[in-house]
């Protein structure tokens, strides 16, 4: 087997707050090759974020990882010290984030942000990061990028304030780019620009992306391969086509359900009963299994592991192994 | 189409900015006409900024227009007493935890406009109404004496939902009803919203910016950029055969979820971003982003024109 570019295994992220223990994330398991674009969804609370605050290691103060192992290039990450993940950040892997009104500082100009990251990963410093700085703003799309340089981020729109993150976290080539929630702040019309940039960068420069969003539509259109979470586990995975096409996971179908189709507009949705669950306060089984209608007797007291479907896709449901002892074909 | 319900005409809603010295006027809401039915669902499209929401609590008098006139039952809005409009007309808000009072409890949120109105004559007829009001939006009896704050998105929207319900209105402006909420209970409120329709008759305004639940909604869909209407059309029409190059664009940036469809076609990229409505273009204000515009289009604003159908569009070259 050849060396992953990152693999996640069996981890586990905790937060420990006044209320208890909340296991945010619970046993992920996931592989990212060169040049792969990963999608993660789920719902809001479901662990999708966490999983990537972990690997960046990043995670608020109450948050810590307390087992597995996220192995970058056959290396650890979970045992580097802060001073090793410093150089990881942006270098190896960088981040970029929902919101981009939030995530630029309103003091410093775009230029002296991108520059930062420059000076701080590189050996260029000066004039040389300046330019580079500016190839960077010119690489995302954004004209006059001398003039814009100097200027700060309240003078920028939406689309190109995410535009200055991307260039920033493009700043040092890194091999992995996160992007959690990338568009979701942003009009249609400028996620489709953002979502064309990132598809083009992705394959001018080759890194790998994992995209963390709730929004199918994104999902679809952006990835090879897609993780499905639920309550802090995954639920499934699978190429864009098993994922959308063949789903295994009752709560997979649900979703696809509950959003208007597209070849029948009019057709009533099938919601998911009931409401998202309370991570203080797990199910024993299955945690999905109390909005699910098919549940079994055994999905509320046992966890069900993830079943390989075929090659390459897996769901965690009981529901197949029914069917796997009925005989039917998997 | 003989039975309107509201019927908004020339509708302009101007802000003033100070700017230096001078106060120029945002135009939030620039000459929109439009009409919802009896019963029928509108859904109002457009970016951030383009001002679908001003138009929202324009018709509700949550602004008082600048200039235009709305009509509701043939009736002005702006010469009806005020509490006897909002009898008649309601409004769900978008953030399901910013717009319910966190000092009351549920039944005290629902009974206002019961009180408000003097719908009910004693305690116990308010409280069965509290409870009828309750179940038809999904709500157990025990809810009612609970604060909103334990309760999630989705559920918080539903007590918003029962209060606009409480008068009997005919008419609901949801303002981007479901978009803080996830997608497995989008779908719960959106059938609910469809229920009440056919149980209750109520027409919406739906405005929202996902395109995919509007169409599912909606009968009817009214597309704005920048104060205006661009594009008004039957929503199966609209989403087959929009006219406008905004309206087109629009629709192809819409991330359909379905891999094979989504990826087989092709986006029509807008260059740039939405002018400030400080600095509109002169002309037709989608000009600077338009691939067919021509120097007519700097000069006169085009006007919303019949193309058939019921089909309306304002562009001079398509």
């Amino acid at each position: 087997m050849s060396e992953k570019l990152l693999s996640v295994q069996d981890l586990h992220t905790s937060f420990f707050t006044d209320a208890g223990e909340v296991q945010a994330v619970n046993g992920v398991n996931f592989d990212l090759d060169r040049g792969e674009i990963l999608g993660i969804v789920g719902e809001s609370g479901s662990g999708k974020s966490v999983t990537a605050y972990s690997i960046m290691q990043i995670l608020a103060d109450t948050g810590r990882i307390v087992g597995g192992k996220i192995l970058y290039k056959g290396e650890d990450l979970s045992k580097w010290s802060e001073k090793q993940m410093q150089g990881f950040r942006g270098k190896c892997c960088s981040i970029i984030f929902q919101d981009p009104m939030t995530s630029l500082n309103p003091v410093f100009t775009i230029g002296s942000q991108i520059t930062e990251a420059i000076t701080l990963h590189t050996e260029k410093h000066g004039r040389e990061a300046e330019a580079r700085a500016a190839e960077l703003l010119t690489l995302v799309g954004i004209n006059e990028p001398e003039k814009r340089l100097k200027q700060y981020p309240f003078e920028l729109s939406g689309g190109m304030r995410q535009r200055v993150m991307i260039a920033m976290a493009l700043a040092c080539e890194p091999d992995i780019l996160i992007a959690d929630e990338p568009t979701t702040a942003l009009d249609v019309t400028i996620q489709a620009q953002i979502l064309e940039l990132m598809q083009d960068l992705q394959k001018k420069l080759g890194m790998a992306v994992i995209l963390v969003t709730h929004d199918l539509g994104v999902i679809a259109d952006m990835c090879d391969n897609i993780v499905v979470m639920y309550g802090s586990r995954i639920c499934e995975r699978g190429t864009a086509h098993e994922i959308f096409y063949n789903p295994r996971h009752e709560y997979t179908r649900g979703l696809l359900r509950s959003i208007p189709n597209v070849n029948n507009m009019k057709k009533k949705l099938i919601p998911i009963s009931g409401s998202p669950i309370n991570m203080l306060n797990m199910p024993k089984g299955c945690a999905f299994c109390a909005r699910c209608d098919n549940a079994m007797k055994i999905c509320l007291t046992e966890i069900p592991e993830e079943l390989w479907i075929n090659d390459s896709h897996k769901a965690a449901c009981w529901l197949n192994v029914r069917d796997a002892f009925e005989g039917k074909e998997v | 189409m003989g039975d309107t319900l509201v019927e908004v005409k020339n509708l302009k809603q101007y802000f003033p900015v100070r700017s230096g010295f001078k106060t120029i006027p945002l135009k939030a809401v620039d000459d929109v006409s439009f009409t919802v039915g009896r019963g029928e669902t509108l859904g109002l499209v457009g970016e951030s900024g383009c001002g679908k929401t001003t138009v929202g609590r324009t018709i509700l008098r949550l602004y008082e227009p600048t200039a235009g006139e709305v009509r509701f039952d043939g009736e002005l809005v702006t010469d009806k007493n005020i509490t006897a409009m909002r009898k008649e007309m309601q409004m769900v808000f978008q953030d399901p935890y910013s717009s319910l009072d966190p000092r009351m409890t549920v039944e005290d949120i629902i009974g206002e406009p019961l009180d408000v109105h003097h719908l009910c004559s004693n305690r116990k007829e308010r409280r069965e109404k509290i409870l009828e009001l309750m179940s038809y939006v999904g709500l157990n009896a025990e809810h009612a004496r609970r604060y909103a704050h334990e309760f999630s998105g989705g559920q918080r929207q539903r007590i918003g939902i029962a209060r606009a319900l409480a008068v009997d209105p005919k008419f609901i402006v949801c303002d981007e009803p479901v978009s803080a909420l996830d997608v497995s209970i989008q779908a719960q409120v959106i059938n609910m919203f469809e229920d009440l329709q056919e149980k209750l008759g109520v027409a919406y305004l739906f405005i929202a910016h996902d395109l995919l639940v509007v169409h599912h909604i909606s009968k009817r869909i009214a597309v704005m950029y920048l104060g205006k209407i661009v594009e008004i059309a039957d929503s199966d029409e609209l989403n087959e055969h929009p006219v406008h190059p905004y309206t087109e664009s629009l629709l192809s940036a819409v991330p359909i979820p379905d891999p094979d469809v989504t990826r087989a076609r092709k986006r029509i990229l807008l260059e740039g971003d939405v002018p400030s409505p400080l600095k509109m273009p002169t002309g037709c204000a989608f000009r600077t982003r338009c691939r067919f515009a021509t120097e007519q289009c700097a000069k006169e604003c085009p006007a919303l024109t019949d193309r058939g159908g019921e089909h309306f569009v304002a562009c001079w070259n398509k």
